[in-house]
């Protein structure tokens, strides 16, 4: 079992750290398309090895550390991000079960988890730590305005999360993310069937991994660099990570709360050998992450920033009272609809 | 706000639509104008394999006319160095046998000092000083900034559509 999961672990850190780096070639050059540019094709064929000289450049760097700086929590700081960035891929399935010989393997880490749903909204509340104190520790006013700013929206958006998810839980009556993404089996995935939860999870989503429009904590012409202002080479280079593990992250949870996880429809009518449905699962999957993705990485180049009022307003004022409408219909439809 | 501007003054602000209102779709058009973008021909140049070439009417860095039998035109009169803004040009005359009877012994532009204003080909008298469609100038040493003669003199050929341009714009 250990071992297991050992392995496990090694392949999704491998395969996410490679992902990340890749993600932020993806945001380069969608970037770059969107403003009628070509983007970064110099290093490698097609610029595909821009990732590694980024990483190569950044190691390279000086480590600055401010001379008012708390010295522990400035270094703990971007730890705290990372590892929370990373340790909710931990509960999300990936893929169906995979019978090698008389094993089979569950395709989470943690697959014994019941309380998958709840474990993911706890990380996502912790990771606001490690931002708020890189912004307070860094002893430098726009870190700490990126700090508080960043509580602040966490905050305020954490709840219209909250209520988003409770529709899928509510829908498929588990906080199992086994048996959500069974519930959605037939076809029907929640995206159907709660829309205005999907909305709701969706939007909090680019608020919780601080992407465009809701990037205010990292703001950069009113904040220079927000929380991570006076970090430098490695340390920024985690913050980096650790942002753009949050979106693959966002894009997993919501694949399987509400995209079906690795359900395709129609395929099981193939007749495939459960192997290869397997595999297919998990290309699934991966396609679906990668479609989010691209949506993430699409709206940060098409939407402008919001002003600091107008995402309170837009967090408390009109996510919230339709998180609630939410619940109610939600419940409406499991009560009458789904007979 | 202390001041009014067009975005807070609501004698010029428009009244948002109900549909505009509700957010949403005005997000879906502006996602939708973007992804029209990510198909559009791209404008960038692919720099050091795809080079410009500039029209007659670029002024790049000057140069001296050297006629067919390899002597140049200029006269050694002095006038560029006297018209250039910023002192960039030296020249030093002497006597020749030729029909000109006189010709630079030394002419140097210090192409750090160059501000491409074109003065100098203005005020030619000789058309011996004209502005090339060369744009990439760059030194390791400020002492390699200065061209000489060597550098300076290039054949009436490689300017001819210089030349001929500015016949043009006289009349």
């Amino acid at each position: 079992m250990v071992i297991e999961a050992l392995i496990k672990i090694a392949i999704i850190l491998f395969v996410v750290l490679t992902a990340v780096s890749y993600t932020v070639l993806l945001e380069r050059w969608i970037s770059a398309w969107v403003q009628d540019r070509i983007g970064p094709n110099r290093v490698g064929p097609l610029g595909l090895l821009q990732p590694l000289a980024d990483v190569l450049k950044l190691l390279l760097k000086e480590d600055i550390e401010p001379r008012q700086a708390q010295k522990w929590f400035h270094w703990v700081a971007p730890v705290i991000s990372i590892t929370v960035a990373f340790t909710v891929l931990s509960v999300v399935p990936f893929g169906n079960t995979l019978t090698l010989g008389t094993n089979t393997i569950p395709l989470t880490i943690a697959s014994g988890i019941n309380i998958g749903v709840l474990f993911i909204v706890a990380l996502a509340s912790l990771g606001v730590y490690g931002i708020t104190l890189a912004g307070w520790s860094s002893g430098s006013k726009y870190s700490l305005l990126g700090g508080l700013r960043s509580s602040a929206q966490m905050i305020s958006y954490e709840l219209t999360l909250g209520l988003g998810l409770l529709s899928v839980v509510m829908l498929s009556g588990s906080l199992d993310l086994n048996t959500i993404i069974h519930s959605q089996a037939n076809g029907l995935w929640n995206i159907v069937r709660a829309p205005i939860g999907f909305l709701l999870f969706f939007v909090s989503s680019f608020a919780e991994t601080n992407r465009l429009p809701f990037d205010l904590p990292e703001a950069e012409p009113e904040l220079v660099g927000g929380y991570h202002t006076e970090y430098s080479s490695m340390k920024f280079a985690l913050f980096f990570l650790a942002e753009y593990a949050n979106i693959i992250t966002a894009s997993a949870v919501i694949t399987v709360l509400f995209l079906g996880g690795w359900h395709l429809p129609f395929v099981s009518a193939l007749g495939l050998s459960p192997l290869v449905l397997t595999i297919v699962g998990v290309l699934a999957f991966a396609l679906k992450v990668l479609g989010l993705l691209f949506i993430f990485i699409w709206v940060r180049w098409s939407i402008p920033r919001f002003r600091y009022d107008q995402l309170m307003n837009l967090g408390w004022k009109v996510l919230l009272p339709l998180g609630i409408v939410n619940i109610v219909w939600s419940a409406f439809e499991k009560m009458y609809l789904m007979q | 706000m202390a001041y009014t501007t067009k975005y807070n003054n609501p004698a010029v602000q428009r009244k948002l639509t109900l549909w505009e209102k509700l957010y949403l779709p005005e997000i879906v058009r502006g996602l939708l104008t973007t992804f029209k973008h990510l198909f559009r021909p791209k404008f960038t140049r692919q720099y050091p394999e795809e080079r410009w070439d500039p029209p007659a009417s670029f002024r790049g860095r000057p140069v001296l006319v050297q006629e067919e039998n390899g002597v140049e035109r200029c006269v050694a009169c002095g006038l560029c160095s006297r018209v250039c803004p910023p002192l960039a040009i030296e020249v030093r005359a002497s006597e020749t046998e030729l029909l000109k009877e006189r010709y630079p012994v030394v002419f140097e532009i210090n192409m750090l000092r160059c501000i491409f204003c074109g003065y100098c080909e203005e005020v030619c008298p000789e058309e011996a000083i004209v502005m090339s469609k060369e744009y990439e100038l760059s030194f390791r040493d400020p002492s390699e900034g200065i061209f000489g003669k060597d550098k300076l003199l290039v054949p009436k050929a490689q300017v001819q559509d210089r030349l001929d341009y500015l016949a043009k714009m006289r009349n």
